[in-house]
């Protein structure tokens, strides 16, 4: 029987064409082939990468490490002249630093993303949003010298002095004021990390389904219930991310926290003593190690860096996956319920 | 091209139900109702009353303005900006836009079902259903409990979810976590529930369980449900109105509506002539 389209289409089943069936690869497989070695080789380098710098930097900390072993972490005198070499200083100071810096910025944070997502006015969020991603990509070595010759002089002055009233009976605010210090060196940090964590924030806020903002509003809640309800527990394990971001980024931060935290490698209560961190020692002693010891104590504090950065993202790591946010909704004190027929 | 009218005999509302809107006290009364969105009128003008402890159905092709009128009876367009509602809107004699209605406490008085089913997901199938009132500040342990059951028995979920009340809500089915929705909807026991498409994402059985839910709360709640399939509105609905491009055009008992409508229009959108 003819049909209609008789003319255009011969009464026989499709084939295709000789060239195709007669072909034993598709055309472009050298590209497909060609794109999986480039791609798993580069996955490759990844840990040929790692790997290396570990034993680069294992080697070079050799000397360093068979002469105190875990007594360099340990130790709390560090003077290159004497030859002695303890890193305690250091590691009081880069954790101390950064957790003050993350305890002031992570709130901060949140509460600037959670502003710009939910309450902010549509006009003011772009400017804003614009203005943060400009802050996140100064370069740090501009932000220290804002620091060293505006917030410094303004601590030593004004800042300090207050808390030091405010708060004299606190071991953490007493001794004299350098404006240097180990809290200057937090804040300049924190500065530097909100940004990060903010705009890491806002993509995250941005990516809570509207539906489940809908369902709070139609259950009744206010603007922050439907922040707690819905918009928080959503966010949770990604939030808690962005902030070891950000530690990440403080743990390791080291010209503008050199130039601000006074470089003085001593254990002191007080936040307005100066303080040191690891990587400011790197930076400033590196170019100066004359004997083998000194530099070989160096590449130890860089291994050392390395592995506090790797601890605290592992840990972050299990406190993402088992930890119930602080922010999460208290849950209900009820039992399960007994069935009833 | 031809689609064949949806059968309202089938497993229709009860025949003997009262069918003459005018007759049944309102739930909603709505008059001269007006939405726009920035310049872009959405509804022109609906006059409407949408009777008590009915389910009221609401037809018409995409774009007709169908969700945009669910959305203005419990003030779910405040966060939109650029909203404009003109008109009145009556929940049993009280004017929703009124400024001094808290719209928070008016949306517990009118809940709401969404398309997709929206369970929070970080929360456990109980939490699920009680955020509501514990939202609404009630931590009276044996009431929580009371209504928790309630709630489920209600969405016809109890005995699916009762030895499993603490796993998260999405680790249901999609019909199930639509169906905990409706319970999380039911725990506050509002005066009225808005349903928009709650079947359109559903396969045909967890649709015909919703759908003898649907039949099964009207005892109880006045129910306003938008759908797209005139199938569901014709087994569903006591009442249906059609919607057309902004416009209410008929408003009538679902049997009527279905059997015999007064409007052309309605004629052509039943038998497949408007998408």
């Amino acid at each position: 029987m003819k049909g209609r389209h008789a003319d255009r289409f011969p009464n026989e089943p499709f084939r295709a064409s000789a060239a195709l069936r007669n072909a034993s690869f598709a055309p472009g497989w050298i590209l497909d082939k060609g794109f999986g070695i480039v791609a798993v080789a580069m996955g490759i380098s990844v840990f040929v990468l790692a790997g290396l710098l570990g034993w680069e930097l294992y080697r070079g900390a050799e000397k360093a490490i068979s002469r105190y072993g875990m007594a360099f972490l340990t130790g709390s005198q560090w003077d290159p002249v004497a030859g002695r070499f303890g890193a305690l200083p250091f590691l009081y100071g880069t954790f101390l630093s950064s957790a003050i810096a993350l305890l002031l910025a992570f709130p901060l944070s949140v509460a600037t993303a959670l502003f710009l997502t939910e309450l902010a006015p549509v006009w003011l969020r772009r400017p804003v949003l614009g203005l943060i991603d400009i802050m996140a990509a100064v370069p740090s070595v501009v932000w220290g010298l804002w620091a060293m010759f505006e917030m410094v002089p303004w601590l030593r002055q004004s800042a300090f002095p207050f808390l030091q009233k405010a708060f004299h009976w606190l071991p953490f605010f007493q001794g004299p004021i350098y404006g240097v210090s180990l809290l200057a060196g937090a804040l300049v940090i924190a500065i530097m990390i909100t940004p990060i964590i903010t705009s890491l924030a806002i993509e995250i806020l941005r990516s809570v389904p509207p539906t489940l903002r809908e369902a709070a509003w139609a259950l009744g809640a206010t603007r922050w219930e439907v922040i707690q309800v819905a918009v928080l527990p959503y966010g949770r394990s990604a939030l808690v991310g962005a902030g070891v971001l950000g530690l990440g980024r403080a743990l390791g931060e080291t010209m503008a926290v050199t130039m601000v935290i006074g470089n003085r490698p001593e254990i002191l209560l007080s936040l307005f003593a100066p303080g040191y961190t690891l990587a400011s020692v790197l930076v400033n002693e590196f170019a100066e190690a004359t004997s083998e010891e000194h530099l070989s104590a160096l590449f130890a504090i860089g291994l050392t860096l390395v592995a506090v950065t790797l601890i605290v993202n592992f840990f972050a790591r299990l406190l993402i996956h088992n930890v119930p946010f602080f922010f999460s909704p208290r849950p209900l004190p009820l039992q399960p319920i007994e069935t009833k027929q | 091209m031809s689609r064949s009218l949806p059968d309202p005999e089938g497993s229709a509302p009860a025949s003997s139900r009262e069918t003459d809107p005018q007759k049944i006290p309102a739930a909603f009364q709505i008059e001269e109702l007006r939405v726009a969105f920035g310049s872009r009128p959405v509804l022109h003008g609906i006059s409407l009353e949408i009777p008590a402890r009915q389910v009221t159905g609401i037809i018409g092709p995409s774009g007709c303005g169908k969700s945009t009128f669910l959305r203005t009876l419990n003030r779910m367009h405040e966060f939109t900006p650029g909203v404009r509602i003109q008109g009145r809107v009556r929940l049993f004699g009280e004017d929703i836009y009124d400024p001094k209605v808290d719209p928070i406490l008016l949306r517990r008085r009118v809940g709401m079902v969404f398309q997709k089913s929206n369970p929070f997901p970080t929360m456990s199938i109980q939490e699920n259903v009680l955020v509501g009132l514990r939202l609404a500040g009630i931590r009276n342990r044996s009431l929580l409990e009371e209504r928790l059951e309630e709630a489920l028995r209600m969405a016809a979920l109890w005995n699916e979810v009762k030895d499993r009340l603490h796993a998260p809500g999405t680790e249901l089915s999609g019909g199930q976590q639509q169906r905990l929705c409706i319970a999380r909807a039911l725990a506050v026991r509002p005066e009225v529930l808005l349903m928009d498409e709650p079947c359109s994402a559903l396969d045909p059985i967890a649709t015909a369980q919703i759908e003898s839910l649907i039949r099964d709360l009207r005892e109880h709640y006045s129910i306003v449900l938008v759908t797209h399939n005139l199938q569901e509105a014709g087994r569903t609905a006591d009442f249906t109105a059609f919607f057309l491009e902004g416009k209410l055009i008929e408003f009538e008992s679902t049997k009527k509506l279905f059997t015999n409508p007064h409007q052309k229009q309605t004629e052509d959108y039943l038998t497949g002539r408007y998408g």
